[in-house]
């Protein structure tokens, strides 16, 4: 009977997630095309509602009842799967972010502000997000298109490149905070804004949001889909809602990834000062998260795109040796205040 | 409950993202217009009639990407349960790791002097 509880709960739990990130995904790119304008000096979307504010909304609507076109010579099951294999890792990874501190409970049903705390969190966001890098590389192979396959190519070379950045930056927390549960890293924060992990790991902290910008293949790090040489990369032949899915895997990557930043090295849903607790721990960790998205929206509007041996040569000559010597530095130093 | 039930969830999650995925992609099926032709399906060359085949030969530099991040990932995958408990093994665990560690960097340096790291 526990267990009808429990799984009940967990599936509204994880309705009410799945909504607010799609929620999020779609104003994400209305907010992204308005702050791109307000840089730019012009208006961004007007149209559609009260200052576009149901632009992403007819956008959602344009996408759904457009031709979904598979070329021909196309491998039409890998070509169909391809956007699902993207979409589903992106998703998922939502599974294991608390998003507050505090549990509901109505009746029988107790709602935790996270879907499930499994204690290897970390461990699993990075399993999943690596097997977003197939359906990328699939759908490029099986579009029939030069500019796709060579788009796709590219892509799984970034992507799987800055993992190993990316994996490296996060042991220097999780050597701090001794757990891979999201949970128990937030908890070994708890304190005010001096015991987050970013003061004491400013460099991974670095290290982490450059990959975390290349793997999920935003400006400057776009060369998947550069326009100017491969149209637009391993979704050149992608149209209707499969090109829809591939838009929301990339924004909702944006999110995880910031998510994961805000729990690893700013404190999770903690407070930056004890005296400040009277705001409810969700919105710290919303306000957080939407930092960090302003600073993916606001990096694009600024800096150009690198070249593709640049891109590579940096992620392998200096984020992983910079990484690795941390993890040196940090052990050792962890070691010598323990002992 | 034991913890494996946490898994559970999980479980869900993955067939609800299945399910949201494939279920959108047919409703949209049936919703959609269909009006094709010759043209319309033939692969995106700029306008310009494809030439030869798609799937053309690519750099071995990907492969040797590919081979270097699977041994480099290996060992940071490594470095999770040590970091976990790097409190509980001591100076055991620290030398070993720093061990470990410079075969890591020994294989890096090797693969950056062989140029399997440069792009031209």
């Amino acid at each position: 009977m526990d267990l009808m509880f429990y799984i009940v709960s967990a599936v509204i739990t994880i309705a009410v997630v799945m909504g607010v990130v799609l929620l999020h995904v779609a104003y994400i790119t209305y907010f992204e095309r308005k702050i791109l304008g307000d840089m730019q000096d012009r208006m961004g979307p007007m149209e559609v509602g009260y200052h576009g504010l149901l632009q992403p909304i007819a956008d959602g609507l344009k996408l759904f009842f457009k031709e979904d076109i598979i070329p021909s010579g196309a491998n039409k099951i890998i070509f169909t799967a391809a956007p699902i294999l993207v979409l589903v890792p992106a998703l998922i990874g939502f599974a294991v972010i608390p998003f507050g501190r505090d549990s509901l409970t109505i009746g029988p049903f107790t709602f935790n502000p996270i879907i499930t705390d499994i204690n290897i969190g970390i461990l699993y966001i990075l399993a999943f997000a690596s097997l977003g890098a197939y359906g990328v590389l699939l759908g490029g192979w099986a579009s029939n298109s030069k500019y796709a396959l060579l788009g796709g190519l590219r892509s799984a070379a970034q992507v799987i490149s800055y993992e190993l950045p990316l994996g490296l930056a996060l042991v220097g927390p999780i050597l701090l905070s001794e757990s891979l549960s999201m949970v128990k890293m937030t908890e070994a924060q708890s304190g005010g804004a001096l015991k987050w992990f970013i003061l004491v790991q400013p460099i991974p902290f670095f290290i982490y949001v450059i990959s975390a910008i290349a793997e999920t293949n935003r400006l400057p790090f776009d060369l998947p889909e550069a326009e100017s040489e491969l149209v637009a990369g391993f979704f050149t032949e992608y149209s209707g809602m499969r090109f829809a899915f591939f838009f929301l895997a990339e924004y909702a990557n944006m999110i995880l990834t910031s998510c994961i930043a805000t729990v690893v090295f700013l404190g999770g849903w903690h407070a930056p000062h004890p005296a400040l607790e009277f705001i409810p721990p969700i919105l710290w960790f919303l306000a957080k998260v939407y930092c960090f998205l302003f600073f993916y929206i606001w990096i694009r509007a600024t800096l150009p795109r690198l070249r593709f041996d640049q891109l590579m040569g940096f992620c392998w000559k200096i984020l992983l040796p910079v990484g690795l010597a941390n993890i040196l530095i940090t052990s050792i130093v962890v070691y010598w205040l323990r002992s | 409950m034991p913890a494996s039930i946490g898994y559970i969830p999980i479980f869900i999650f993955i067939a609800a993202a299945v399910l949201f995925g494939a279920g959108t992609l047919l409703l949209s099926y049936f919703v959609q217009s269909r009006v094709f032709n010759k043209a319309k399906l033939a692969p995106y060359e700029c306008g310009s009639e494809p030439i030869s085949d798609a799937r053309i030969p690519y750099p071995a530099r990907y492969y040797i990407i590919a081979v270097l991040f699977v041994i480099f990932d290996i060992e940071i995958v490594f470095l999770y349960p040590w970091a976990v408990a790097f409190s509980k093994i001591g100076i055991f665990g620290l030398v070993s790791m720093l061990l470990f560690i410079a075969l890591f960097v020994l294989g890096f340096i090797y693969a950056w002097q062989k140029g399997g790291l440069e792009w031209d």
